[in-house]
């Protein structure tokens, strides 16, 4: 599924033609790869050729052979999808309708690792967004590169929220100023927020967790919010329209 | 007020997700109660007089679902839905994390039941941590002649196999299970016919929840008429309820279905902080309409919460205190789905993004009194009109909060309306006075 609102976003980088366009009509379909032209990482066919054992239908294996491949590749590029095809003996164009369907498998280069802010619901009532826009920013102030930092839909940790999950690792309760050492630690390939994670042994979300303070009723931040004072009334537009002819 | 623990029993129990713990706290017991001293029509039997309705959301008898799938000797499957998707779930995140063997004794059981031979735990793939560990687990069990042919030399065989989801809500839907489990899309399908007849690979395929699953080792220890004497009229045993959102203490917390609302949110949660009060809250994930304070007093259970409007749903109460804009928070739950409808039928793929782009409209000061009765209307067109109910599920709670919060939305936007015209007043004075003083330099 595509992003919401990133339809029409410009990109960073130029995908390969084909791609992401209208079909040639001009051209044939692409046709499922002969495995003889397809140089295919041995540990990569392996793990494909292993995932379709276990199902009695090998299509049942598109998903995790697509993410064993983006893992490999770093995203679902044309050449991962060529490879998956060959080993599973499939259509290109079968497998780019499975990718574009699904989050965690990237249809373009935005980074081989991933920082998800869940920004749903239960996220969002205590202050979310706020977090995820400390996180972007430290993301973008220190030239955090090759991971792709997004909102994310519900990631199943409500009880620590605000969290976010950096490859994996989930971590939270967050607030603003966690932002810095969270990217600091990514692009330096440490663990993220030591001690703070759902994985970590002894784990247990702090009792009356800090929430992030709301914003005071500042009328400037929010219009609905607190004792917020009535503007000056303005004036009504002035009607410029010819007066209507009566027959 | 207490939990009544029986799932969560053990839980704090030290490397619990080993077998070796497990087995030595008694489990897999149940599985041999099954396997010998009971026949599978005995296990079936047991499973429907518990009256164990469905944890995921439907709230569909676990028994009765069972008894549809057709006897024969035909390929059958058992799914285990571990999608948790729903926002503000995160209940079978904790099973699947401290108490894996659990979800895999009842996935054995339940297939037992249903005279399954296959079985797939569909796990969402954000999960990655409780797929790591649910991988050492089934390697464990197949270790131990739990799974396999002829499991502990008895006449049954059962293959489970751990699938990975790659991110996706809409797979938590149980035929939209099916399809990514069958290497598609995840497009729900036309039902009927119901996955009990055809499912997976076309096969009669029995589809459950990880709490669901979890409580049939349970049941088939303890009995269906113990399991009965917990709980309160339809809604028998115990409920894991997630609570998140404006309470100080947020977690997991296993109940008896039947006790009070408020002694969840405020007994065991703590409620809001201080000088906050609930404004509304979504008593089973963000799919279902809000209910307000005073409905905290109703008893948690199927039938209270379908009476007042709402539902049980997941069991995951997501609380919002009056210091939270209504408008923002329906514009975000709405986001939720947009981003998810999976766009096979066009109310909830249209009807979403309408009422987004209303929403942002109402948000940014270019709201119409009208835009509100249109967004009631979009609602009430696509609840029951798509294949699946994730249209529904954006539909119902949004037009809850419109029906017992209109006020706040008609403030919200004459709020945000008149700080737009003053700002464009603003900009326009600041252009005249621009103009005027280079009338004046010249």
């Amino acid at each position: 599924m595509q992003q919401a609102g990133d339809e029409g976003a410009l990109r960073a980088t130029a995908l390969p033609p084909g791609w992401d366009e209208a079909v040639r009509l001009d051209e044939d379909p692409a046709t499922i790869p002969d495995p003889a032209d397809v140089d295919v990482p041995p540990e990569l066919r392996a793990e494909i050729e292993a995932l379709m054992g276990r199902y009695p239908d090998r299509h049942s294996a598109t998903l995790p052979a697509l993410g064993a491949a983006q893992r490999v590749h770093g995203w679902c590029s044309p050449e991962a999808m060529r490879q998956v095809a060959a080993v599973m003996q499939v259509t290109p164009a079968y497998l780019s309708s499975v990718a574009t369907f699904y989050d965690m498998l990237r249809t373009r280069p935005t980074g081989s690792r991933y920082l998800y802010v869940c920004t749903s619901v239960a996220c969002h009532v205590r202050s979310a967004k706020r977090v995820f826009d400390a996180i972007a920013a430290a993301a973008a102030e220190h030239e955090l590169e090759d991971v792709e930092v997004r909102e994310f839909e519900c990631l199943g940790a409500c009880d620590m929220a605000p969290m976010a999950s950096a490859d994996g690792r989930y971590v939270g309760p967050l607030v603003e100023a966690d932002a810095a050492e969270i990217v600091l630690a990514m692009k330096e390939g440490r663990e993220v927020l030591p001690g703070r994670s759902l994985e970590d042994p002894g784990y247990e979300v702090p009792p009356d967790a800090p929430e992030p303070p709301r914003p005071p009723p500042d009328p400037d931040v929010h219009p609905a919010g607190g004792d917020w004072k009535h503007p000056p009334d303005v004036p009504p537009p002035v009607d410029r329209r010819p007066p209507r002819e009566v027959a | 007020m207490n939990e009544t623990r029986i799932l969560l029993a053990n839980i704090d129990e030290p490397d619990l997700h080993t077998i070796a713990v497990y087995e030595r706290l008694g489990g897999y017991r149940p599985l041999r109660k099954a396997l010998f001293e009971m026949t599978p029509e005995e296990v079936l039997h047991e499973l429907e007089g518990s009256g164990l309705r469905g944890r995921g959301g439907a709230g569909f008898s676990m028994g009765k679902k069972a008894s549809f799938i057709p006897r024969g000797t035909m390929d059958k499957y058992l799914c285990c839905n571990a999608d948790e998707s729903e926002p503000g779930t995160f209940k079978d995140r904790v099973l699947m994390q401290r108490n894996p063997h659990l979800l895999i004794e009842g996935c054995i059981i339940g297939a037992i039941a249903a005279g399954a031979n296959k079985g797939f735990i569909f796990i969402r793939g954000e999960y990655e941590l409780q797929a790591d560990i649910l991988d050492v687990a089934l390697a464990e069990a197949y270790g131990r002649g739990y799974l396999g042919e002829r499991i502990l030399g008895s006449d049954h065989s059962f293959d489970l196999v751990l699938h990975r989801g790659q991110g996706a809500y809409i797979c938590g839907e149980e035929t939209g299970l099916l399809d990514a489990l069958e290497g598609k899309r995840g497009n729900p399908r036309l039902k009927p016919p119901f996955p009990a007849n055809q499912g997976l690979y076309q096969g009669p395929t029995l589809i459950n929840n990880v709490e669901t699953l979890c409580n049939a080792p349970l049941i088939v220890e303890r009995g269906a008429e113990w399991f009965r004497g917990l709980g309160q009229g339809q809604s028998t045993g115990t409920k894991i309820v997630s609570v998140s959102g404006n309470v100080r203490r947020p977690g997991n917390y296993e109940i008896e279905l039947g006790v009070s609302g408020r002694d969840i949110v405020y007994g065991l949660a703590g409620g809001p902080r201080d000088g906050r009060r609930v404004k509304c809250w979504f008593p089973g994930g963000s799919s279902a309409p809000v209910l307000l304070e005073e409905h905290l007093d109703l008893p948690y259970t199927f039938e209270a919460m379908a009476k007042a409007g709402s539902m049980l749903g997941s069991g995951a109460i997501i609380v919002v205190d009056d210091s939270e804009p209504l408008v923002p928070l329906a514009l975000r739950l709405a986001e939720f789905y947009r981003h998810e409808s999976c766009g096979k039928c066009v109310p909830c793929r249209e009807g979403t993004n309408w009422t987004v782009k209303t929403l942002e409209r109402i948000d940014e000061g270019e709201g119409t009194p009208m835009d509100l009765d249109i967004m009631a209307e979009v609602q009430g067109n696509i609840i029951g009109n798509c294949l699946c109910v994730l249209g529904d599920s954006m539909a119902m709670p949004v037009g809850s909060m419109l029906e017992h919060f209109r006020e706040e939305f008609e403030e919200h936007m004459e709020m945000a309306r008149r700080r737009r015209n003053l700002e464009s007043h603003e900009a326009r004075g600041a252009g005249e006075l621009a103009a005027i003083a280079e009338a004046g330099a010249a």
